[in-house]
Protein backbone atom coordinates (compact mmCIF):
# COMPACT_ATOMS: atom_id res chain seq x y z
CA UNK A 1 0.00 0.00 0.00
CA UNK A 2 0.56 3.48 -0.50
CA UNK A 3 -0.95 6.59 0.48
CA UNK A 4 -1.04 10.67 0.98
CA UNK A 5 -2.95 12.66 3.37
CA UNK A 6 -4.11 15.91 1.00
CA UNK A 7 -6.88 18.20 0.48
CA UNK A 8 -9.80 18.96 -2.04
CA UNK A 9 -9.51 21.87 -3.88
CA UNK A 10 -12.50 21.57 -5.91
CA UNK A 11 -13.54 20.54 -9.43
CA UNK A 12 -13.07 21.09 -13.09
CA UNK A 13 -12.69 19.72 -16.49
CA UNK A 14 -9.84 19.24 -18.77
CA UNK A 15 -9.20 17.88 -22.08
CA UNK A 16 -7.60 14.45 -22.79
CA UNK A 17 -5.72 13.08 -25.44
CA UNK A 18 -8.53 11.84 -27.50
CA UNK A 19 -9.98 15.76 -26.91
CA UNK A 20 -12.95 14.27 -24.83
CA UNK A 21 -13.62 16.51 -21.95
CA UNK A 22 -13.17 14.38 -18.88
CA UNK A 23 -14.23 15.91 -14.82
CA UNK A 24 -11.12 16.25 -12.54
CA UNK A 25 -10.78 16.86 -8.59
CA UNK A 26 -8.16 18.91 -8.10
CA UNK A 27 -6.25 18.00 -5.04
CA UNK A 28 -3.24 19.34 -3.05
CA UNK A 29 -1.74 16.14 -1.83
CA UNK A 30 1.11 16.68 0.46
CA UNK A 31 3.77 17.04 1.19
CA UNK A 32 3.79 14.42 3.57
CA UNK A 33 6.18 13.94 6.65
CA UNK A 34 7.41 10.84 7.88
CA UNK A 35 6.60 11.27 11.55
CA UNK A 36 6.66 7.77 13.24
CA UNK A 37 8.17 4.64 11.54
CA UNK A 38 6.21 1.33 13.49
CA UNK A 39 7.87 -1.70 13.37
CA UNK A 40 6.98 -5.81 13.94
CA UNK A 41 9.55 -5.63 17.16
CA UNK A 42 8.36 -2.55 18.77
CA UNK A 43 4.65 -2.29 18.13
CA UNK A 44 3.82 -5.54 16.63
CA UNK A 45 3.21 -4.38 13.22
CA UNK A 46 4.70 -2.30 10.59
CA UNK A 47 3.48 0.60 9.75
CA UNK A 48 4.13 4.33 8.35
CA UNK A 49 2.81 7.48 10.50
CA UNK A 50 2.42 10.63 7.97
CA UNK A 51 2.14 14.25 8.75
CA UNK A 52 0.00 16.71 6.30
CA UNK A 53 -0.12 20.25 6.64
CA UNK A 54 0.55 23.52 8.68
CA UNK A 55 -0.36 23.93 12.70
CA UNK A 56 0.39 27.07 14.60
CA UNK A 57 2.36 26.34 17.51
CA UNK A 58 0.29 27.06 20.50
CA UNK A 59 -2.19 24.98 19.32
CA UNK A 60 0.04 22.02 19.82
CA UNK A 61 -0.22 19.88 23.11
CA UNK A 62 2.98 19.13 24.77
CA UNK A 63 2.64 15.34 24.81
CA UNK A 64 2.37 15.84 20.34
CA UNK A 65 5.43 18.47 20.70
CA UNK A 66 7.55 15.57 21.96
CA UNK A 67 6.12 12.97 19.73
CA UNK A 68 6.81 15.62 16.53
CA UNK A 69 10.85 15.57 18.43
CA UNK A 70 11.64 13.10 17.67
CA UNK A 71 11.33 13.12 13.59
CA UNK A 72 12.14 16.97 14.03
CA UNK A 73 9.51 17.54 11.93
CA UNK A 74 6.98 20.66 11.98
CA UNK A 75 3.71 20.34 13.67
CA UNK A 76 0.94 18.85 11.09
CA UNK A 77 -3.10 19.57 10.81
CA UNK A 78 -3.21 15.87 10.18
CA UNK A 79 -1.93 12.34 10.62
CA UNK A 80 -2.60 9.46 9.35
CA UNK A 81 -0.99 5.87 9.81
CA UNK A 82 -0.29 3.48 6.76
CA UNK A 83 0.21 -0.10 6.99
CA UNK A 84 2.09 -2.16 5.13
CA UNK A 85 4.03 1.56 3.58
CA UNK A 86 5.19 0.18 0.06
CA UNK A 87 7.60 3.64 -0.55
CA UNK A 88 10.56 3.11 1.56
CA UNK A 89 10.93 5.79 4.16
CA UNK A 90 12.99 6.27 7.36
CA UNK A 91 11.79 9.01 10.30
CA UNK A 92 11.50 12.54 8.76
CA UNK A 93 11.97 12.07 5.50
CA UNK A 94 9.46 13.93 3.14
CA UNK A 95 6.99 12.00 0.46
CA UNK A 96 5.60 13.79 -2.23
CA UNK A 97 3.00 13.15 -5.12
CA UNK A 98 4.95 11.64 -7.66
CA UNK A 99 4.57 8.28 -5.61
CA UNK A 100 1.57 8.60 -8.14
CA UNK A 101 1.40 8.02 -11.85
CA UNK A 102 -0.63 9.33 -14.24
CA UNK A 103 -3.14 6.67 -15.30
CA UNK A 104 -2.81 4.74 -12.02
CA UNK A 105 -6.07 4.03 -10.05
CA UNK A 106 -6.47 5.20 -6.45
CA UNK A 107 -9.08 4.89 -3.85
CA UNK A 108 -9.90 8.31 -2.26
CA UNK A 109 -10.76 8.72 1.63
CA UNK A 110 -13.03 11.54 2.37
CA UNK A 111 -15.82 12.81 5.00
CA UNK A 112 -18.85 13.40 2.87
CA UNK A 113 -20.47 16.90 3.09
CA UNK A 114 -22.97 17.11 5.80
CA UNK A 115 -26.17 17.36 4.74
CA UNK A 116 -28.59 17.17 7.95
CA UNK A 117 -31.67 15.51 8.82
CA UNK A 118 -32.74 14.17 5.19
CA UNK A 119 -35.70 11.78 4.42
CA UNK A 120 -35.50 8.30 3.37
CA UNK A 121 -35.45 8.57 -0.37
CA UNK A 122 -32.09 10.51 -0.38
CA UNK A 123 -30.77 8.83 2.67
CA UNK A 124 -31.22 5.49 1.51
CA UNK A 125 -32.42 5.27 -1.81
CA UNK A 126 -35.95 4.37 -1.26
CA UNK A 127 -38.48 5.26 -3.71
CA UNK A 128 -41.14 6.65 -2.37
CA UNK A 129 -44.73 5.19 -1.95
CA UNK A 130 -47.38 4.99 -4.59
CA UNK A 131 -48.25 7.03 -7.10
CA UNK A 132 -48.33 10.78 -7.47
CA UNK A 133 -51.90 11.06 -8.65
CA UNK A 134 -54.98 9.28 -8.75
CA UNK A 135 -56.26 11.15 -5.83
CA UNK A 136 -53.23 10.14 -3.52
CA UNK A 137 -51.44 12.75 -1.83
CA UNK A 138 -48.31 13.22 0.58
CA UNK A 139 -46.99 9.78 -0.16
CA UNK A 140 -44.20 10.49 -2.60
CA UNK A 141 -41.42 10.37 -0.49
CA UNK A 142 -42.87 8.37 2.82
CA UNK A 143 -40.43 5.24 3.47
CA UNK A 144 -43.74 2.91 3.61
CA UNK A 145 -43.90 -0.28 5.83
CA UNK A 146 -41.06 -0.61 8.81
CA UNK A 147 -42.16 -4.37 9.75
CA UNK A 148 -45.12 -6.53 10.61
CA UNK A 149 -47.95 -6.26 13.19
CA UNK A 150 -48.37 -8.57 16.25
CA UNK A 151 -45.67 -10.51 15.54
CA UNK A 152 -42.97 -9.45 16.16
CA UNK A 153 -44.37 -6.55 17.83
CA UNK A 154 -40.93 -4.56 17.44
CA UNK A 155 -39.15 -2.53 14.46
CA UNK A 156 -36.19 -4.49 13.94
CA UNK A 157 -32.61 -3.10 14.98
CA UNK A 158 -30.68 -1.27 12.17
CA UNK A 159 -34.11 -0.63 10.28
CA UNK A 160 -33.36 2.64 7.60
CA UNK A 161 -35.14 5.26 8.23
CA UNK A 162 -34.83 9.20 8.28
CA UNK A 163 -31.93 10.75 10.31
CA UNK A 164 -28.81 12.45 9.66
CA UNK A 165 -27.07 12.29 6.50
CA UNK A 166 -23.46 12.99 4.81
CA UNK A 167 -20.61 13.64 7.13
CA UNK A 168 -19.62 10.17 7.25
CA UNK A 169 -15.63 8.45 6.55
CA UNK A 170 -16.59 7.44 2.47
CA UNK A 171 -14.48 5.41 0.13
CA UNK A 172 -14.75 5.99 -3.05
CA UNK A 173 -12.17 3.22 -5.02
CA UNK A 174 -10.79 2.99 -8.64
CA UNK A 175 -10.85 6.53 -9.52
CA UNK A 176 -8.08 7.10 -11.76
CA UNK A 177 -5.24 9.92 -11.40
CA UNK A 178 -5.46 12.17 -14.57
CA UNK A 179 -2.64 14.29 -13.96
CA UNK A 180 0.30 15.00 -11.42
CA UNK A 181 1.77 18.24 -10.78
CA UNK A 182 4.77 17.37 -8.65
CA UNK A 183 5.99 21.03 -8.62
CA UNK A 184 2.71 22.52 -7.36
CA UNK A 185 2.10 19.36 -5.18
CA UNK A 186 -1.16 18.76 -7.29
CA UNK A 187 -2.86 15.84 -8.36
CA UNK A 188 -6.18 16.02 -10.44
CA UNK A 189 -7.93 12.96 -10.24
CA UNK A 190 -11.18 11.88 -12.42
CA UNK A 191 -14.38 12.14 -10.70
CA UNK A 192 -15.70 13.13 -7.66
CA UNK A 193 -13.94 13.26 -4.53
CA UNK A 194 -16.03 13.36 -0.88
CA UNK A 195 -15.92 15.94 0.86
CA UNK A 196 -16.07 19.89 0.73
CA UNK A 197 -14.00 22.33 -0.83
CA UNK A 198 -11.16 22.79 1.92
CA UNK A 199 -11.60 19.44 3.47
CA UNK A 200 -8.46 16.67 3.86
CA UNK A 201 -8.58 13.42 1.68
CA UNK A 202 -6.29 10.34 1.58
CA UNK A 203 -5.29 9.00 -1.54
CA UNK A 204 -3.91 5.30 -1.14
CA UNK A 205 -3.52 2.69 -3.62
CA UNK B 1 -10.44 29.18 -5.94
CA UNK B 2 -7.32 30.89 -7.49
CA UNK B 3 -5.37 27.58 -7.86
CA UNK B 4 -8.51 25.85 -10.07
CA UNK B 5 -8.20 28.93 -12.58
CA UNK B 6 -4.75 28.78 -12.59
CA UNK B 7 -4.96 25.28 -13.34
CA UNK B 8 -7.49 25.51 -15.86
CA UNK B 9 -5.42 27.94 -17.67
CA UNK B 10 -2.92 26.12 -17.70
CA UNK B 11 -4.65 23.10 -19.65
CA UNK B 12 -6.65 24.85 -21.97
CA UNK B 13 -6.02 24.37 -25.62
CA UNK B 14 -5.21 27.30 -27.39
CA UNK B 15 -9.01 27.25 -29.12
CA UNK B 16 -10.22 29.01 -32.63
CA UNK B 17 -10.82 32.47 -31.55
CA UNK B 18 -14.08 32.39 -33.01
CA UNK B 19 -16.27 35.07 -31.60
CA UNK B 20 -19.90 34.57 -31.60
CA UNK B 21 -23.14 35.03 -29.87
CA UNK B 22 -26.37 33.13 -29.19
CA UNK B 23 -28.25 33.73 -32.67
CA UNK B 24 -25.34 33.56 -34.99
CA UNK B 25 -25.25 30.90 -37.74
CA UNK B 26 -21.55 29.32 -37.50
CA UNK B 27 -19.68 26.12 -39.65
CA UNK B 28 -18.13 24.08 -36.69
CA UNK B 29 -15.32 21.98 -38.60
CA UNK B 30 -15.28 19.09 -36.64
CA UNK B 31 -12.58 16.46 -36.83
CA UNK B 32 -13.80 12.95 -36.66
CA UNK B 33 -11.58 9.64 -36.30
CA UNK B 34 -12.56 6.62 -38.19
CA UNK B 35 -10.20 3.62 -37.55
CA UNK B 36 -7.14 5.25 -37.82
CA UNK B 37 -8.26 8.38 -40.41
CA UNK B 38 -9.47 11.56 -39.84
CA UNK B 39 -11.80 13.82 -41.57
CA UNK B 40 -13.60 16.64 -41.27
CA UNK B 41 -17.04 17.24 -40.78
CA UNK B 42 -18.68 20.57 -41.11
CA UNK B 43 -21.74 21.47 -38.83
CA UNK B 44 -23.76 24.11 -39.89
CA UNK B 45 -26.53 25.65 -38.56
CA UNK B 46 -27.56 28.40 -35.46
CA UNK B 47 -26.08 28.54 -32.52
CA UNK B 48 -28.78 28.81 -29.65
CA UNK B 49 -26.94 29.08 -26.25
CA UNK B 50 -23.26 29.84 -24.98
CA UNK B 51 -22.86 28.34 -21.65
CA UNK B 52 -20.22 29.48 -19.18
CA UNK B 53 -17.85 32.87 -20.26
CA UNK B 54 -16.25 32.14 -23.35
CA UNK B 55 -12.92 31.99 -21.59
CA UNK B 56 -13.42 29.29 -19.53
CA UNK B 57 -12.53 25.57 -20.53
CA UNK B 58 -15.72 24.35 -19.41
CA UNK B 59 -17.58 26.58 -22.14
CA UNK B 60 -19.70 24.56 -24.30
CA UNK B 61 -21.89 25.89 -26.94
CA UNK B 62 -25.28 24.46 -28.71
CA UNK B 63 -25.60 24.69 -32.51
CA UNK B 64 -28.60 23.59 -33.74
CA UNK B 65 -29.70 22.78 -37.49
CA UNK B 66 -32.51 21.72 -39.21
CA UNK B 67 -31.76 18.70 -42.05
CA UNK B 68 -34.26 17.48 -44.20
CA UNK B 69 -37.51 18.78 -42.02
CA UNK B 70 -35.32 17.15 -38.64
CA UNK B 71 -33.71 19.33 -36.43
CA UNK B 72 -30.48 18.44 -34.90
CA UNK B 73 -28.77 20.65 -32.00
CA UNK B 74 -24.96 19.37 -30.97
CA UNK B 75 -23.30 20.77 -27.87
CA UNK B 76 -19.07 21.43 -28.53
CA UNK B 77 -16.95 22.08 -26.39
CA UNK B 78 -15.77 25.80 -27.36
CA UNK B 79 -12.07 24.63 -26.45
CA UNK B 80 -12.56 21.01 -27.65
CA UNK B 81 -9.15 20.21 -29.69
CA UNK B 82 -11.36 18.13 -32.36
CA UNK B 83 -12.28 21.35 -33.33
CA UNK B 84 -10.73 22.48 -36.42
CA UNK B 85 -12.20 25.83 -36.72
CA UNK B 86 -15.53 28.00 -36.43
CA UNK B 87 -16.91 30.04 -38.96
CA UNK B 88 -19.35 33.16 -38.78
CA UNK B 89 -21.57 32.87 -41.63
CA UNK B 90 -24.12 35.49 -40.33
CA UNK B 91 -24.80 37.53 -37.31
CA UNK B 92 -28.36 37.56 -36.20
CA UNK B 93 -30.42 39.87 -34.38
CA UNK B 94 -32.03 38.04 -31.36
CA UNK B 95 -33.22 39.85 -27.96
CA UNK B 96 -32.40 37.17 -25.50
CA UNK B 97 -29.28 34.42 -24.92
CA UNK B 98 -31.20 31.15 -25.12
CA UNK B 99 -33.36 30.86 -28.59
CA UNK B 100 -35.13 27.69 -27.03
CA UNK B 101 -38.01 29.12 -28.68
CA UNK B 102 -36.67 27.97 -31.29
CA UNK B 103 -37.68 24.51 -30.99
CA UNK B 104 -41.46 25.20 -30.89
CA UNK B 105 -41.51 27.91 -33.26
CA UNK B 106 -42.71 27.49 -36.77
CA UNK B 107 -42.44 29.59 -40.16
CA UNK B 108 -41.24 33.07 -40.07
CA UNK B 109 -41.35 32.87 -36.51
CA UNK B 110 -38.32 30.13 -36.87
CA UNK B 111 -36.03 32.68 -38.57
CA UNK B 112 -33.33 34.63 -37.28
CA UNK B 113 -32.93 38.32 -38.37
CA UNK B 114 -29.70 38.66 -39.49
CA UNK B 115 -27.81 41.61 -37.67
CA UNK B 116 -27.06 44.72 -39.01
CA UNK B 117 -23.30 44.90 -37.18
CA UNK B 118 -20.34 46.78 -37.62
CA UNK B 119 -17.62 43.99 -38.33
Amino acid sequence: MKGLLGKKLGNTSIFNEEGKMIPVTVVELGPCYVTQIKTEESDGYDAVQLGFGDKKEKNVSKAMKGHYAKSKVDACAKLKEFKSYDVEVSLGDTVECDIFEEGETVNVVGVSKGKGFQGVVKRHGFHGVGDSTHGQHNRNRAPGSIGAASYPSRVFKGMRMAGRTGGDRTKVKNLTVVKVIKDRNIVLIKGAVPGSKGSYVIVEN
Amino acid sequence: MDIIKEIENEFRPDGTNAEFKAGDNVTVYYKIKEGTKERIQPFKGDVIQVRGKQSDIKCTFTVRKVSNGVAVERIFPLFSPNIEKIDVNKRGKVRRARLFYLRTAKGKAARIKEARRKK
